[in-house]
């Protein structure tokens, strides 16, 4: 062992980029919640861990869902990715007949994602959006971004991760961005309320399936957004929900208000450290947890606005931005489509 | 004076041309293109002169002692992370948990700062850490504070704008801040106390402060204008007893 081994010292950053206006972005700047498809398909991104697996994946969805195509997720060879799952791709939609009763294509969507992830052993839905599409991996991140050929992707909204695994296994499936129909979750620090908010899941039939504390996040934003009908500011409030001091010291309204949020989604409380920036299919927000355990830098340059780790993360890629501030702790920051 | 062009280099190649500029004599250093390199002037000892254009990385000045560094620019996080000499003058805003475990040196900022700055830095006799924060602060500003000085100057603020967060000082148990204004005891630590300056804090912060104008190019006349105001522990051993019953 060479103890003069010098250690690549990293960490967990993440950065995201949006046009208000709708601009296309390429991703070769950095990359994005896509626009893959027309607005009536789904796109399943699904990793198989042996390529075997993928014929009972394709049964159940030949069985329920319209497939318009099918085809392997375009990569490019990658001296350090000698090896990755198999990577599929499948543009969907509902039969249907099979939407029994009120169900809508997006509820029949989460639970084909939750069977598959659950059920069929070694394959993962990793990305289940109708305009929003995740790459993710193991290894370098600009070698993943080669690897997937980012480049050639345009979109409004971008957003990327690098992870230094500490708590939880590096694998293919533990990879950010997590995500669920259009919700994109990309988040550094690490969610102490994992059990609770897993549990809490599970009774709205949530399978947490891929070992890493960042997914419970991104169901709850589906949970709390999509099915119980919060806005977003709303949402987050939940998530970082204000301390009972503070709560105090509203006026009667505002109380009565957020006792009440914190009484009935007492279990949707994100604890512990985060920064997690959030892409869905009307814009892009940020969110610190409540005392500020993990950095957050936000500036905005014309039409876009950028959200980083670092404030050279942005710089990077947008050197003189007009405006650079840092979010206070527990206070989103909206951006929405003009 | 010796440019290095930082531009593109990881933060392990810039800190070895910085390194081996210092050990052939260089003392006066000036990085150009500086974007996010991690550690520079982390663990030097020489005195050194080196001026850092753009933004430099996390843990600038980590564990220094002795040289001083001018960014042109704005900071990051975990600046001056335990530093024992020197000095680091920043022109624009800084990030969070400056000065950590700070215990000597100084660190001059003209801009706002973001949270837990000057968190458990300390002091013994003339071995003393000073920061000096032009803006504002977030919350947890002192934390743990055990010794040192911590100036607040809240410049270019509106009246009634606040000049520091939630949990100011909370643990403090040494050292002093000086607040240039008032401050909202209900956003203080249960250990900190609030006075008026007496004559020896008056010459302490006219000394620390004489220099930090001269630094930032500002007069040192309209910054003592308004008041300040002392934060200091209440109890400098609020758990002496812990173990003791």
């Amino acid at each position: 062992m060479n103890h003069d081994y010098q250690k690549d010292i990293s960490g967990c950053g993440l950065t995201g980029l949006i046009s208000r206006k709708k601009k296309r972005i390429s991703g070769g700047q950095i990359v994005k919640s896509l626009c893959l498809m027309t607005d009536h398909l789904y796109a399943f991104h699904v990793m198989y861990d042996d390529p075997e697996v993928r014929w009972s994946v394709e049964d159940h969805l030949k069985a329920n869902y319209k497939i318009e195509k099918v085809e392997e997720i375009p990569t490019a060879p990658v001296k350090a990715i000698p090896i990755s799952p198999l990577l599929m791709r499948y543009f969907v939609s509902p039969l249907k007949n099979k939407l029994v009763a009120e169900m809508q294509p997006d509820d029949f969507v989460v639970e084909t994602v939750m069977k598959v992830n659950s059920e069929i052993s070694g394959a993962y839905i990793f990305s289940s959006g109708k305009n929003m599409g995740a790459f993710k991996g193991v290894g370098n991140p600009a070698e993943i971004a080669e690897f997937f050929r980012i480049d050639e992707y345009e979109g409004w909204t971008w957003t990327a991760h690098t992870r230094f695994p500490t708590n939880t296994p590096g694998w293919w499936g533990g990879a950010h961005p997590f995500t669920l129909l259009d919700w994109s979750i990309v988040h550094n620090g690490e969610i102490s309320s994992y059990g609770i908010n897993k549990r809490y899941l599970e009774m709205y039939g949530y399978k947490l399936t891929l070992l890493t504390d960042t997914e419970v996040a991104t169901y709850m934003l589906d949970l709390l957004i999509r099915r119980h009908g919060l806005d977003i500011r709303t949402a987050c409030q939940a998530l970082a929900a204000p301390f009972w001091k503070n709560i105090d010291a509203k006026d009667e309204a505002g109380r009565e208000a957020f006792t009440a949020l914190r009484q009935v989604y007492g279990s949707a409380l994100l604890n512990g450290p985060f920064s997690i920036l959030f892409g869905h299919s009307n814009g892009l927000v940020g969110i610190n947890d409540r005392i500020k355990l993990r950095p957050l830098v936000a500036a905005t340059k014309d039409d876009l606005v950028y959200m980083a780790s670092e404030e050279s993360a942005i710089r990077a890629i947008c050197p003189k931005p007009e405006k650079v501030w840092t979010p206070r702790a527990g206070e989103p920051v909206i951006v929405e489509f003009e | 004076m010796f440019e290095i062009d930082a531009a593109g280099l990881k933060y392990r190649e810039l800190n070895e041309m910085i390194r081996g500029a210092i050990a052939r004599g260089e003392k006066e250093i000036r990085v150009k293109g500086v974007n996010g390199q991690y550690y520079i002037g982390s663990g030097l000892r020489d005195k050194t002169d080196i001026t850092l254009e753009g933004v430099p990385g996390n843990d600038l000045a980590a564990f220094m002692d002795g040289p001083t560094i001018h960014v042109k620019g704005n900071g990051q996080d975990n600046i001056c992370n335990t530093m024992n000499s020197g000095k680091v003058v920043i022109d624009g805003n800084a990030g969070d948990v400056l000065g950590y475990g700070m215990r000597g040196g100084k660190l001059h900022i003209r801009g706002s700062v973001g949270y837990r700055v000057g968190i458990h830095m300390k002091g013994v006799k003339k071995q003393s850490p000073t920061i000096v924060v032009g803006g504002t602060a977030g919350d947890f500003f002192g934390e743990y504070m055990a010794g040192g000085v911590i100036i607040l100057l809240g410049l270019d603020t509106k009246d009634g704008e606040p000049l520091a967060g939630d949990y100011l000082g909370t643990g403090m148990h040494g050292g002093v801040i000086y607040v240039r204004g008032t401050v909202d005891k209900a956003l203080c630590g249960a250990e900190v106390g609030i006075a008026e300056l007496d004559e020896e804090d008056k010459a302490t912060l006219k000394e620390h402060l004489t220099e930090y104008c001269k630094d930032m190019g500002i007069s040192l006349d309209s910054v003592m204008k308004k008041g300040f105001k002392k934060l200091y522990p209440e109890s400098i051993r609020p758990y002496g007893n812990l173990y003791a019953y």
